[in-house]
């Protein structure tokens, strides 16, 4: 067990490795002037680039009226956490909060669910009709979005037995603004199978043959071989999933119409559009939001670069 | 679980799937055998099954008829649907705009991608530092990316205006956001900033595939710094431009939630995009059917963009 889990991890997988672990050396010895326009470059970049950051954070603790001081003020002269307090008090940013993490975990946990499933099918299995499933999965993936929306939304108001439906879909909103709509419809992620398949053809036959006749059932195998030693994969997969899902804008704009139900996203931008100049509380909302996936990718920094890596590098 | 069917499968003895047109009976028998593996794709496929192919139909079947959502009826109207989109001056701006916003943004998102990839992969200390710092805003949503800089372009206190003065670029504090000719430019900055940092990693994820021999060997030739980097590094980089290019510009043509956030669609529809048209006419007018129209025509634009995309590119592919 642990030989091939060594296998699969360092040699079978080929090009999909953690990157910056082996240093490239770089085609050029550089000249010290080199690098020090080298560094200059990346440091007024950096700056550029962190700078908006920065000046979030800043407006976060600092009142109104120094928010629109000319010239700006980027060390707050008497910080505060007023903003929070009362962003926290007329918004309900606690359950916009909660909303966000919920479907953001619940569409991760079903997508690796599904897509290891069917990735192990795909990878591991012979069966009639096999490549076309799969072919079709590939299909799926050059629909755009903006395509299937308008259907999905009139599929799930006509959910049957949900939202105040009879058993034909009519007379309520069925799937429409709940929590259901939010997650089900993202449940499937062909981008998902196709990165845990090429991952999975990796794992050495005769491993599964031996736990086969060992008399394992398949779904034992697949929970109990396949699935440790897809690991890697997974969490590449699953850490990417759960930023987008953090970022998913559109979809709940669409669906969502009572405020119980509104994501962090969705509820930071009709606050926007309502409160065109409450910039002290959407500033400390701002950092509320971006707070979670910030730390999540400083955590994991690793498999983010693999994630990119693996579906990049194909 | 199930001992009495663990046999050893062994994939030779599986009949090809290609050859039977009608199901044999060896067929039945090999279903019946994987029946597991169809179970394992069973609720993968009913989510395809609803959500992405009876959509796509329902789409289509949408795009033929006239249907405001609060009304039952949906009167067929046969391709009128598609010949008022060719007629639809509107369409056309949001067309014309997304264009705009896909032509000046994805190569600077590209190209500063590829100069900090260059750069970090020099031999230089702390690159794992600046690799974080510019993937920082990858990360971040959108939505808030969106909501900072709306508020560094603020007329007569934003932080952007403020520098711009200072560095003596511009006397007058510009109307970034309300300035019909600025909108999208400033739309434009946004995103590029949002992005740059996937294509650094992408692209330094192809530089650390190239061989080092290439450049030793050129290196003996003779070849200079410039000359490496134009016939070795650029040419070996191309499927990985190719993948950026692609995906990039799928996404550039589905541009929403900066509009959303930071212009609603003006000055003047000046950045009304083709998803945020589309989002009006459904969402807004509630005009479904020939919202559907329009999706469809988007879809056929993104399918012949990323067709020519792929074959322009393929002949430079080196390897």
């Amino acid at each position: 067990m642990a030989v091939a889990e060594s296998h699969v991890g360092e040699t079978g997988r080929g090009r999909i490795r953690p990157f910056p672990v082996t240093r490239h050396p770089s085609p050029d010895t550089l000249s010290w002037v080199g690098k020090l326009l080298i560094y200059a470059v990346l440091v007024v970049g950096g700056v550029i680039f962190v700078a908006p950051f920065v000046w979030m954070v800043s407006g976060s603790v600092q009142n109104i009226g120094d928010i629109f001081r000319w010239p700006p003020q980027w060390i707050p002269r008497n910080p505060t956490l007023d903003n929070y307090a009362r962003f926290f008090e007329t918004q309900r940013i606690g359950r916009f909060f909660l909303n966000s993490a919920y479907v953001a975990i619940a569409v991760t946990f079903l997508q690796l669910l599904l897509a290891s499933l069917a990735a192990y099918a795909f990878a591991k299995r012979q069966f009639p009709g096999r490549d076309a499933l799969f072919l079709l999965t590939l299909g799926t993936m050059m629909i755009p979005g903006q395509v299937t929306l308008i259907p999905t939304y009139i599929i799930l108001k006509h959910v049957p037995f949900f939202g105040g439906n009879d058993w034909l879909g009519q007379g309520g909103h069925g799937w429409l603004d709940s929590y259901w709509g939010l997650i089900v419809p993202q449940g499937a992620s062909a981008f998902a199978i196709f990165l845990l398949r090429q991952y999975m053809r990796t794992i050495p036959n005769d491993l599964l043959d031996a736990a086969r006749i060992d008399g394992a059932s398949e779904l034992r195998i697949w929970a109990q071989i396949v699935m440790p030693l897809c690991r890697p994969a997974l969490a590449a997969l699953g850490i990417f999933t759960f930023t987008y899902q953090w970022d998913n804008f559109y979809w709940p704009l669409v669906i969502v119409s009572s405020e119980d139900l509104r994501t962090l996203p969705l509820g930071l931008a009709l606050f926007v559009v309502r409160n065109r100049t409450a910039w002290d509380l959407l500033m400390a909302g701002s950092v509320v939001a971006t707070l979670p996936v910030l730390i999540v990718f400083l955590i994991f920094q690793r498999h983010f670069v693999r994630g990119i890596a693996m579906s990049g590098l194909k | 679980m199930a001992v009495g069917r663990a046999t050893v499968e062994s994939p030779p003895v599986v009949p090809s799937p290609r050859h039977p047109v009608t199901p044999s009976p060896s067929v039945w028998r090999q279903m019946r055998k994987q029946w597991s593996a169809y179970l394992f794709l069973a609720p993968t496929m009913a989510l395809f099954a609803v959500f992405t192919v009876l959509a796509v139909v329902y789409a289509f079947y949408l795009s033929f008829h006239e249907w405001n959502i609060l009304e039952p009826e949906k009167p067929y109207v046969g391709l009128d649907n598609y010949a008022r989109l060719l007629g639809d001056g509107r369409f056309g701006g949001a067309i014309l705009n997304t264009l705009y916003y896909t032509a000046v943004s994805v190569p600077l998102t590209m190209g500063i991608g590829l100069a900090i990839a260059l750069l970090l992969n020099a031999q230089i200390r702390a690159r794992g530092f600046f690799r974080t710092l510019f993937y920082l805003p990858v990360v971040t949503p959108l939505v808030i990316a969106a909501i900072i800089w709306k508020w560094l372009y603020a007329g007569d206190f934003g932080l952007l205006n403020y520098y711009l003065i200072q560095l003596r670029i511009i006397d007058e504090p510009l109307l970034w956001l309300s300035d019909p000719n600025l909108a999208m430019p400033a739309v434009i900055i946004t995103s590029v900033w949002k992005s740059v940092g996937f294509s650094m990693v992408v692209y330094l994820a192809g530089l650390q595939s190239i061989p080092e021999d290439y450049y030793d060997a050129a290196k003996v030739d003779g070849a200079s710094a410039q000359q490496r980097l134009k016939d070795i590094t650029i040419p070996l980089l191309s499927s990985t431009t190719l993948f950026l290019a692609v995906i990039s510009v799928l996404g550039a043509l589905q541009v929403f939630t900066e509009i959303f956030i930071m212009t609603n669609g003006g000055p003047l529809r000046r950045t009304t995009t083709m998803v945020y048209h589309i989002y009006q006419t459904a969402f807004e007018n509630f005009d479904m059917g020939y919202a559907s129209a329009m999706a469809f025509g988007m879809f056929a634009m993104m399918f012949a963009f990323t067709l020519v995309q792929l074959r322009v590119m393929r002949g430079e592919v080196e390897y």
